[in-house]
């Protein structure tokens, strides 16, 4: 029984939540039938990220760097060609460590497609109460469970328990995959692109009901989106992606109030400003990004990058701490070679 | 930044949705559909009459099927006392088309459902498991697919030796491959599908999400698909008795019936006929109930 209760808190507030250290993962691509001459697409390549107790890590970049295979990767509905992951002081899928599903019962996701992601045979109380009867909860609880997580996101638990997916409007769908999410009670939420595909006002209700969940139920989110304006409304940290690598990460104030990376400054300068006076002039990115099977040698950004010099293609730019941010960019690493070196 | 929310309660759906009745699912409105889909119904009131009088054979006070007349042979339509006439042995046609059905039927209905089982099984598990299982299986159906089904079935029971079970199984392995590649291919579609990603983020075993997420969404299509197999069946199973592979005289069959019917062609053409015509009308009845089943099931929910 104890498997469909909360889990409480192990090491103390300082310790992440989830750590995860070096993942990787490529995609095989054609190639032959015995594998011979096979490409890969480097999705997600040598990403270190650290999630802090009660944050909300937001994870910005264009369609295509990466971001969704990040999130399948931390709840291993895809497994990493390598690198490491620890929640909360224990190792994940380790000899001493704990295992997958005792990890996908801390952390959830939820995903972009609310119709997709809901099985449209099955009524919103069956779909909720799936895990936790997967995890022995017996049917009287779980019907207690189903009433309740619809009440959390505001849904009359007598009006929709009842119902089918396709009797229900795309906020009330995302409504009831976020409910699902929390059906095991997890402490880690993976939100991937949950809002992008609401209208506007359906998407700040949504995002307001995120809000009030995280403050009841002492969640933490790894909130996964294009909108910038949506992460700075929600992050405490941001992470910027440039196929499938961290270009730079730090306290939302430093990303959006000084960006480091030549890129992240263009994201920011590409999105519509609401006050005119403070539109930026930095010139906007050109054409999209190159192709992840063959990425561009050391800065995979070179290629658009305004300030790209030698140094760029031949040396990969680590992350260096500049201040209150991470940056990957040979123009902060002092020494560097690039003309514009700090 | 702020993000305003419109003056509305949380929770408070925007457009209240029209009042739909509660536990109105996939099957109620499939059933629904059916109901006003006069072919469809038709052919399935037809099937229901065939099954019933061939099960109810013994007690339609018909005459024996097997007693056999010399003087009265091929007797045409319409004659006193044998309303369908009577075939070159002298037996009563009418009560032989009717315990004909019996083994028609069984012959039709029997390799289909043991296909359905076995094919669909190993379709659903390599296309729910993918990767290597996915491969071996398939490609041993490729194997038995590089053989046209007719030959496939005429070399089988001939290697078996004719007779009604070796006739059911060598249909029954006929039928297998593409059953399983039709269930194979829904269920690599339905495990596509993000809420059988979500099922499995959930920690459920591997069975259970099978069980809950994926069979519901796959059945219909192959259940349809298997009813268009048993006209099939149905056709083989008569063309292997009409070779003399299956069913062995004097058993009444539909494609034995054919078979022996066949020089009385020039005597009583409509009579020799007969077998054929209740062949065409029970496949065609099948694939016209197939029809309507897909349509009935083709909708977004």
């Amino acid at each position: 029984m104890d498997s469909v209760i909360a889990v409480a808190d192990r090491g103390g507030p300082v310790q992440p939540l989830l750590l995860a250290r070096g993942l990787r993962k490529h995609f095989p691509v054609g190639g032959g039938l015995l594998g011979r001459g096979r490409k890969v697409v480097r999705a997600v390549d040598d990403l270190t990220l650290s999630v802090a107790k009660g944050e909300t890590l937001g994870v910005v970049g264009e369609s295509g760097c990466g971001k969704s295979t990040v999130a399948r990767l931390l709840i291993r509905l895809l497994r990493p060609d390598s690198g490491t992951m620890v929640l909360d002081g224990d190792p994940v899928d380790e000899p001493h460590g704990i295992t997958i599903n005792e990890l996908r019962r801390q952390v959830q996701m939820v995903f972009q497609d609310s119709y997709a992601s809901l099985n449209p045979r099955l009524t919103i109380a069956e779909t909720l109460a799936f895990a936790p009867k997967a995890h022995g909860l017996p049917a009287a609880e779980a019907r207690a469970r189903v009433r309740d997580l619809l009440a959390k996101v505001g849904l009359d638990p007598d009006n929709y328990a009842d119902r089918y997916p396709h009797e229900l409007s795309g906020g009330q769908r995302q409504r009831v995959n976020i409910a699902r999410a929390l059906a095991l009670r997890p402490r880690l939420v993976i939100l991937d692109e949950a809002v992008s595909a609401l209208d506007k006002s359906v998407e700040a209700q949504v995002l307001n009901m995120l809000v009030d969940l995280k403050a009841e139920l002492g969640l933490t989110y790894v909130f996964i989106s294009h909108d910038l304006n949506v992460v700075q409304y929600l992050s405490d940290r941001v992470l910027v992606m440039y196929l499938g690598k961290v270009v730079e990460l730090g306290p939302v104030e430093a990303i959006y109030g000084d960006p480091q990376h030549p890129y992240t400054r263009a994201l920011l300068s590409a999105r519509p400003s609401m006050d005119p006076r403070r539109r930026t002039h930095e010139a906007p990115i050109q054409g999209d990004p190159p192709n992840p099977i063959d990425p561009p040698s050391g800065c995979r950004f070179r290629t658009r990058c305004p300030f790209a010099e030698e140094v760029c293609a031949r040396v990969e730019p680590p992350l260096t701490e500049t201040g209150r941010q991470e940056v990957a960019c040979h123009m902060r690493v002092a020494g560097s070679g690039h003309s514009k070196a700090v | 930044m702020t993000i305003q929310t419109p003056s509305l309660e949380l929770g408070t759906p925007l457009v209240q949705p029209i009042a739909v009745a509660a536990g109105r699912g996939y099957w109620q409105s499939v059933g629904r559909r059916l109901r006003r889909d006069p072919v469809t119904l038709i052919c399935a009131a037809v099937l229901i009459l065939l099954v019933l009088s061939a099960l109810a054979a013994p007690w339609l006070g018909l005459a024996d099927p097997y007693k056999t007349s010399m003087i009265r042979r091929l007797y045409p339509l319409g004659s006193p006392g044998h309303l369908l006439g009577t075939d070159e042995l002298g037996r009563d046609m009418l009560a032989r088309l009717i315990y004909g059905g019996r083994l028609s039927l069984f012959m039709g209905v029997t390799p289909v459902a043991c296909a359905l089982l076995i094919g669909g099984l190993l379709g659903i598990t390599a296309g729910f498991l993918g990767g290597r299982v996915n491969m071996l299986i398939m490609r041993i159906m490729d194997v038995f697919y590089a053989f046209p089904s007719v030959l496939l079935a005429i070399s089988l029971s001939g290697a078996m030796g004719a007779g009604a079970e070796n006739t059911l199984l060598a249909l029954t392995l006929v039928f297998i491959p593409p059953v399983c590649r039709v269930s194979e291919s829904v269920t690599t579609q339905v495990r596509g599908f993000d809420f059988v990603d979500a099922a499995r983020a959930s920690g459920a075993a591997t069975f259970t999400i099978v069980r809950v997420h994926v069979l519901g969404n796959v059945l219909g299509p192959i259940l349809v698909y298997a009813t268009s197999l048993i006209s099939v069946a149905i056709i083989l199973a008569a063309g292997l008795s009409f070779l003399g592979l299956g069913v062995k005289p004097p058993e009444p069959e539909w494609g034995l019936m054919l078979n022996t019917l066949r020089q009385a062609i020039y005597v009583n053409p409509v009579l020799a006929a007969l077998p054929g015509v209740m062949i065409f009308i029970t496949s065609i009845c099948f694939n016209l109930m197939s029809d309507g089943l897909r349509a009935a099931m083709d909708v977004k929910a």
